[in-house]
């Protein structure tokens, strides 16, 4: 995938003229881990968007130019926060280490 | 509705989990959910196949929920816990949607799926075989929910609520952050409409605050209990969401969902729009 980085969501069908994509996995012990949840805080640190990872502990979200938050949650864990700069046209991947 | 009345936990319903009277129900917007693990006994509903009517833009009416809720083997007087995915944002919307069409025994499962997951609690593949029924609805109340005239001659007088994110309420998104953005409509807001985000009454883990908690948010945030409200956001979930804060769990009486939302109000012609953070002028 031209402009994807090794192991990212594939990004078929996204209009990245349009798009501030932050993505990337969830990892526990070095293993993608799905069934998490990971959270979109803006710069404020207020809610913007929630989703599960998949199976492969993926995640992806469609941001503002900026800066955004990731915040964690899994079972048995506790919130791990990340601090990502989102930039139209392009794509910021994340890993996330519980 | 006291908070006990509406609002039941995870030991509730593994207490109950077994008893005919009572209906667990997952409404999602992702069904693939459901399919990968359910609570034991639930039945599922897709926000989108089931409660929208495929050729209008409108919910299902009452003889489509009629036959909806019979095929799927739930009562008139059944208990109908809702739980689901995106925090119970469409839990919720299912909830308001059964109060409306009258439905007396329905509650929400606080934290939803997620709170479930995050609690490593059981989940289950078999799918229900629940026997058909005769469901009823009843007409529809419509005390609350709001279309949009009123909710654009509320400007300026009754308490509105935007729901939605800062950043959508501002006009710098369109819609929620999971979604692509390509959309038709215009970006802002309702004038006047206070941005409370559906996420401030809610904890990490998908529960609602405390009554006290929550009381203080709406007041901080300048919603006026005196009035009459008005909640929206994009598409009318995550306001159902806050419509079962202020009005179910705050026992606020006039409290209105406006379900036609932002894309609704954000592609009409002529109407008064306020773009940025603040409310904006009536």
């Amino acid at each position: 995938m031209c402009g994807g980085t090794e192991g990212g969501l594939s990004l078929d069908g996204v209009d990245l003229d349009k798009e501030s994509v932050i993505q990337g996995v969830v990892l526990r012990e070095e293993q993608p881990l799905g069934g998490a949840y990971v959270r979109l805080l803006d710069a404020t640190g207020e809610f913007t968007a929630e989703v599960p990872t998949s199976a492969t502990g993926q995640f992806r979200f469609f941001a503002a130019p900026g800066h955004w938050t990731l915040r964690a949650l899994a079972p048995k864990a506790d919130p791990v926060d990340r601090a990502v700069v989102a930039a139209r046209g392009e794509v910021a991947e994340v890993r996330i280490v519980l | 509705m006291s908070r006990e009345a509406v609002l039941v936990d995870a030991q509730w319903v593994e207490e109950h989990i077994d008893d005919p009277s009572v209906v667990l129900v997952e409404v999602d917007e992702d069904t693939t959910a459901y399919d990968k693990g359910h609570i034991r006994g639930a039945v599922k509903l897709d926000w989108k196949q089931d409660l929208q009517d495929p050729v209008r833009r409108d919910f299902v009416n009452q003889e489509q929920l009629s036959q909806l809720l019979s095929e799927r083997g739930i009562s008139n007087d059944d208990t109908i816990v809702l739980y689901g995915g995106n925090n119970n944002w469409f839990a919720a919307y299912a909830y308001w949607y059964l109060r409306l069409y009258g439905h007396e025994k329905a509650l929400l499962l606080d934290g939803g799926r997620k709170k479930w997951e995050l609690d490593s609690r059981e989940l289950s593949d078999d799918v229900p075989d629940r026997p058909a029924t005769t469901y009823t609805a009843k007409d529809p109340n419509l005390s609350i929910r709001a279309f949009r005239d009123e909710t654009v001659e509320a400007i300026g007088t009754k308490n509105l609520v935007d729901v939605r994110s800062p950043d959508e309420y501002a006009g710098r998104l369109l819609a929620p952050a999971h979604l692509p953005q390509e959309q038709a409509q215009r970006a802002g807001h309702i004038p006047t409409a206070n941005n409370i985000p559906w996420s401030k009454a809610a904890n990490d883990d998908g529960t609602f605050r405390s009554d006290d908690e929550l009381r203080e948010l709406y007041r901080e945030a300048g919603v006026d209990f005196s009035k009459d409200t008005i909640a929206y956001c994009r598409i009318g979930e995550r306001s159902a969401h806050t419509w079962f804060v202020l009005h179910e769990l705050l026992e606020q009486p006039n409290v209105k969902n406006y379900d036609g939302s932002w894309t609704e109000y954000g592609s009409l012609v002529g109407v008064p729009v306020a773009v940025g953070d603040e409310p904006g002028e009536g």
